[in-house]
Parts: structure tokens; C-alpha cells; sequence
């Protein structure tokens, strides 16, 4: 067996049985951390792929980010030890409902996508791309798709400009949310600070 | 290697995963014998710097001279406890949490190249990742979740006070590290911590932390956050001994608790080595001894090929290993000078002086860098920094026919790539 496919089935294997297990666990510490397992399978899945830059993303964005939700399970559970978090009946139904939906939504998709249906023929010619691919994402990002200058059809020359517009909206968006914490921060304390001062 | 070692197993398959999984262990088993070795001496180095700082010896039997082999003794020690999950523990998350401390402090090795390899391909290093700064950092990150889940899953108020500062804490100085980190990266034009070493060659004038006052100013505020990440006095508030017991690993005892340590002192000598490799020049030494050799030889292809390639690539891991060991050396010289910080005083320290000193070097070095004014960098440079950077569109010219060859040649960049690549080295 090649190793690639033995690795490809490994990781993905635990990308989705430690999302089971999110589910299956009643903890929410456990969860968090099997939560954490299964993120870092999926980066392991974007390495396998040759994409390096996609996979430190996976881990400093999503596997980083469980850091916080980790915190506040720790936080709202801490006043008793290892509170266990019953669902009730009536939520797994609904639970049940929309997650199958949202499978279904997407296996028919992805089924739909001839391409994807039969194994190419030329597999010995594939070959994994870990080449300049951090920098053609960053050049995408200030407005130039390097990909698409040999594109021949103009029709597809629109696609050339880039993401700079969607950049630049979240960059301010972030920025704005950052201040708007910062500020919600500090007015309590200091409307904490000065009763104080008075008592 | 892969395609080496199934060539004498599977001759018939290159990639059969025998062949990659026994090349997987021996990278693998090196890379845990960098951290255990490490720890090994940097333990009883601790304890040899601390007595002398106390005005004491150290240790002086165990090993004969210097005591040499106390680390070994203490290794045998912490084997021979009992080791002991308290009742009040979630006891799966209270037995993996060391291993996911250690596992963190390891994968990040594994993108730590030890010399150029000294020819235009790869490094050494477990996996040369193309953006290796990047995953070296975001990796590194995960090592607090250990911390956290240490002190949650004991089941002690100590250890969950402790686990909750170092959250704080590790999640404020993320940004000021990041900060300090992208101006290498943004002088070098690169996040390969191969090319990056790279660049610095020649003489030391050569090295980031020569290239402008900035990126010598911001050198102490990255090695003052990367104290701060990896958990070491004078921020070590997660163990803060004096009010909490011991933090997080208060519940410890035994081989667990040692894991703890070892990913403690792999994750310094780390983020050492960065330091060396974004603004010591890496594996390059203060002179070079290697290029000179061979120019005086007359061996201009030394680089790519041959035994003085190699013997230069040795020389190099002895340089950053020993670049390393400074970095570790200071951090325990500043543990046992300085006094604890309190909370305030460490979410003060990165929000109010890292970030903004980090910010304005960050200015600073774009506007040097920019409008190219002279500095040490400029003294004696080995080649042009572009040329180490675009190393590939050389790889690719060699590949292309000499037809398209040549018109590639008409554009002035690839002239100057070619005359450069043929010229100096």
C-alpha cells in the first residue's frame, strides 16, 4: 500500500471519529479536546495535500481558536467540577434533523461533481505541489491572481483581480471589533473602580 | 531516504510505506534525542548556574567531576516515585495531558532545519516546510493546551488558577511574538527558515540583528515574549511556587511531571534556535571559514556537492546548536536573577511596552529597508539576498529548454539571477 493513501485514511479516520466523539461526550472540557484532536487530523489531511501554508492556518486559527472555547468551558464549569452537560431529547431531534440535512446537502453534492465519481487514470503522474504556494496566496490577497496570467479566455480574466476588496473588509471589520471589545472592557472597570472609590 | 531504504526492501515500489514509516522513526527518534539530550544537560546546567548565581557549588558528586551525571540521578529518581492520579481528577485528561505538552514542543522540531544542506535544494531538517516560521509558531502555540487541560483535569484550585493565568498569558504575548517575528520574515521575503538562514552567510555583519537599529531593538522584545510563551520565570506564573503550591503541575509526581520539564526545556532551546535562525544567521558562523576554504581551494562547486559541503553542514549544526545553548543559558541567567512578575505586571508588559516597541520596530525596519540605507548589512554581503531568495526561478532556468531559455533571458531579471548565480558564492 502506498503510504500516501495509509496516511490519507489515517487522518481521516480521526478528523471524523473525534467529531463523534464531540458529540458522543457529555464533558465540556473532554469535548473541547477532542474537538482540538480532530481539527489538527484535518490539518494533517491539508499537509498530506502539499499544502503547507493551509495547514499552519487550520492549526493557528482553528485548532488555536478551541484555546479560547476551552477557557470558557473551564470558566462556566468551574464552580462545580465537572459539570456534565445532559441534551435533552427534544434537542437531539432537532440536532438529528439539521446536521443530517446539511450531510445530505453536501454528499449530494459532492457526489454530483463528475470528476470526483471515478479515479483518474494517470495517478503515477500526480505529483505533490509543495512549491510556491504561500506566496501565490498573499499575491491573491493584495489583488493578483499569478495563477491566472496565462489564462487565454478573457471571459475568465475578471477572476484576475484578486481578493484585495474582501481583504481590506475584513481587515477593517476585525479592526472594529477589536476596538469595540477593548472599549466594552474598559468602561465596566472603570465604572467598578469609581463605586469603589465611593464606598 | 524513503526511496533509499525500499530500495533494498521493495525494489519494485519507491514509496511503499514500510520504507516511509522506518525513515518517519529515525527522524523521529533523533528529534526526541535533540529535546531529551537537550534537557539532560540544560537541567544540570539550571542547577549549576543557580548555585553559582547563590553564591553555592551545585551539584559536584553524581558523575564525578561537576557533577555531570546529576540530571541522570534525578532521571532515575523521578522514575523510581509512585505515580499517583488524585480522586478528584478527571483521570483520562489528568494522563494525557504531559504527552500533549511534549507532543506539541516535538512537531515543532520537526520544521527546524539545523544547516542549509548547503546546496540550492533542501536543509536539514526533519520536513523542510515551505512557510516554517509559520508552523513552527502556530505549532509551538498548542503547547499551553497541555498547561490548561494539566491544571483543569487535577481537580485542584491551584493547578486551575495556575492553568487559567497561563492562558492569559500565552494568549496575550502571541501577538507581540508574531509581531517580532514578521520583520525577518518581511527582510527576507520568506517564511523557509532554510532561505532565511541563508541569506545571512558571510560575514556576522551579515545577520538580521545587524541589518538596522530596529531589528536590534526588536531581538530583546522577541526574546523577551519567547521567555514569556514558553512559560519561564520571570513569567512562569503557571507554577508561581510562591502562592500556588506549584500551578498546574501541583498534582504531579513521577515521570508525568518530568514530561512536563522536558517539553518545558525543548520548547526554550526552540525558540532559541529560532532566535538564532531569524537573527543570528543560523547555521552561519561569525566568519566564513567554508566559503573561504574553497574559494582558496579553487573548488567553486563545493556547495552543491562533495565531502567539504558536508564537513560545512556538520559545522553549521555545531554553530546553532551552540547558538542555541547561549539562548538557554541567558533565560536561566535571567530565571535566577530576576523576580517574579505579578499578573498586571505581565499583561502591562506585553500590551503596553512589546506590542507598541514591536509595532515601531516593525515601521522602522520597512522604512530602512525601503529606502535602503547603509548599515552593518552592507559592509561585506556575501550575494544578493534575492538571489538566495529566488533560488527556484535558478532551478527552473536550469530545467527549461534553451530555447524558452532564451527567452527568459531577454528580461533583465533573469540576467541578473544568471550572472549573479555565475559570479560570486
Amino acid at each position: 500500500m502506498n503510504w500516501h493513501t495509509l496516511l490519507f485514511y489515517l487522518f481521516a479516520l480521526m478528523s471524523c471519529g473525534f467529531a463523534i466523539a464531540v458529540v458522543a461526550s457529555s464533558n465540556v472540557v473532554r469535548m473541547a479536546f477532542f474537538l482540538i484532536v480532530s481539527l489538527a487530523s484535518t490539518a494533517g489531511l491539508f499537509f498530506l495535500a502539499g499544502a503547507h501554508f493551509v495547514g499552519a492556518m487550520q492549526i493557528m486559527i482553528y485548532v488555536g481558536g478551541t484555546l479560547v472555547l476551552l477557557i470558557f468551558g473551564v470558566m462556566l464549569t468551574a464552580h462545580a467540577a465537572f459539570v456534565s452537560m445532559v441534551t435533552k431529547s427534544s434537542d437531539w431531534v432537532l440536532a438529528a434533523v439539521f446536521g443530517g440535512a446539511l450531510l445530505g446537502l453536501l454528499a449530494l453534492t459532492a457526489f454530483s461533481v463528475e470528476d470526483w465519481r471515478v479515479a483518474r487514470g494517470d495517478q503515477a503522474a500526480v505529483t505533490s505541489s509543495e512549491g510556491e504556494f504561500a506566496s501565490s496566496i498573499g499575491q491573491a490577497l493584495m489583488g493578483m491572481r499569478v495563477d491566472r496570467l496565462s489564462e487565454g479566455n478573457s471571459q475568465l480574466e475578471a477572476g484576475m483581480s484578486g481578493y484585495l476588496l474582501p481583504f481590506e473588509i475584513i481587515a477593517i471589520h476585525l479592526l472594529v471589533v477589536l476596538i469595540g471589545a477593548a472599549y466594552l472592557a474598559r468602561t465596566k472597570r472603570r465604572v467598578g473602580s469609581v463605586t469603589e472609590g465611593v464606598q | 531516504m524513503a526511496e533509499f531504504i525500499n530500495s533494498f526492501l521493495f525494489p519494485d515500489q519507491p514509496d511503499h510505506w514500510i520504507g516511509v514509516l522506518i525513515t518517519a522513526l529515525i527522524h523521529v527518534v533523533m528529534i526526541i534525542n535533540v529535546i531529551a539530550v537537550g534537557a539532560l544537560v540544560f537541567i544540570w546546567m539550571e542547577r549549576k548556574v543557580s548555585g553559582r548565581i547563590q553564591d553555592r557549588l551545585g551539584p559536584t558528586r553524581v558523575g564525578g567531576k561537576f557533577g555531570w551525571l546529576q540530571t541522570l540521578a534525578d532521571g532515575l529518581k523521578l522514575v523510581a516515585k509512585e505515580d499517583i492520579t488524585p480522586g478528584q481528577a478527571d483521570s483520562f485528561l489528568f494522563k494525557l495531558a504531559p504527552y500533549l505538552s511534549f507532543t506539541a514542543s516535538f512537531c515543532a522540531f520537526i520544521a527546524l532545519p539545523f544547516a542549509s544542506g548547503y546546496s540550492w535544494s533542501s536543509g536539514w531538517a526533519a520536513r523542510e516546510v515551505n512557510t516554517g516560521v509559520f508552523f513552527v509558531l502556530a505549532v509551538l502555540g498548542l503547547e499551553v493546551f497541555g498547561v490548561i487541560l494539566a491544571g483543569y483535569a487535577s481537580g485542584s484550585k491551584w493547578s486551575l488558577f495556575g492553568g487559567m493565568r497561563e492562558a492569559a498569558q500565552v494568549v496575550s504575548y502571541e501577538v507581540p511574538l508574531g509581531l517580532c517575528v514578521i520583520i525577518p520574515v518581511m527582510l527576507a521575503g520568506s517564511m523557509n527558515l532554510v532561505t532565511i538562514g541563508d541569506m545571512q552567510e558571510g560575514l556576522f555583519t551579515n545577520w538580521f540583528l545587524f541589518h538596522d537599529p530596529f531589528t536590534f531593538c526588536v531581538f530583546w522584545v522577541y526574546f523577551t515574549c519567547a521567555m514569556a510563551s514558553v512559560n519561564r520565570a520571570p513569567f512562569d506564573l503557571a507554577e508561581a511556587e510562591s502562592e500556588l503550591v506549584a500551578g498546574f503541575h501541583t498534582e504531579y509526581s513521577g515521570l508525568r511531571w518530568s514530561i512536563f520539564f522536558m517539553a518545558e526545556y525543548g520548547s526554550m532551546f526552540l525558540v532559541s534556535a529560532l532566535a538564532a535562525i531569524l537573527f543570528f544567521g543560523g547555521w552561519n558562523g561569525p566568519f566564513p571559514v567554508f566559503a573561504t576554504l574553497a574559494s582558496a581551494l579553487g573548488w567553486e562547486a563545493w556547495p552543491t556537492t562533495g565531502l567539504l559541503g558536508y564537513v560545512a553542514g556538520l559545522a553549521g549544526v555545531a554553530n546553532i546548536l551552540f547558538k542555541g545553548v547561549v539562548g538557554v543559558t541567558v533565560m536561566i541567567w535571567v530565571r535566577w536573577t530576576l523576580p517574579r512578575l505579578r499578573i498586571d505586571q505581565v499583561i502591562t508588559m506585553c500590551w503596553k511596552y512589546c506590542v507598541p516597541i514591536a509595532a515601531v520596530c516593525f515601521a522602522g525596519a520597512l522604512f530602512w529597508q525601503y529606502n535602503n540605507i547603509w548599515f552593518l548589512n552592507s559592509l561585506h554581503p556575501a550575494r544578493s539576498r534575492a538571489e538566495v531568495r529566488e533560488n527556484w526561478s535558478v532551478n527552473e532556468l536550469q530545467l527549461l529548454t534553451p530555447s524558452a531559455l532564451h527567452e527568459v533571458g531577454e528580461s533583465d531579471m533573469a540576467k541578473g539571477i544568471e550572472n549573479e548565480a555565475g559570479g560570486q558564492i
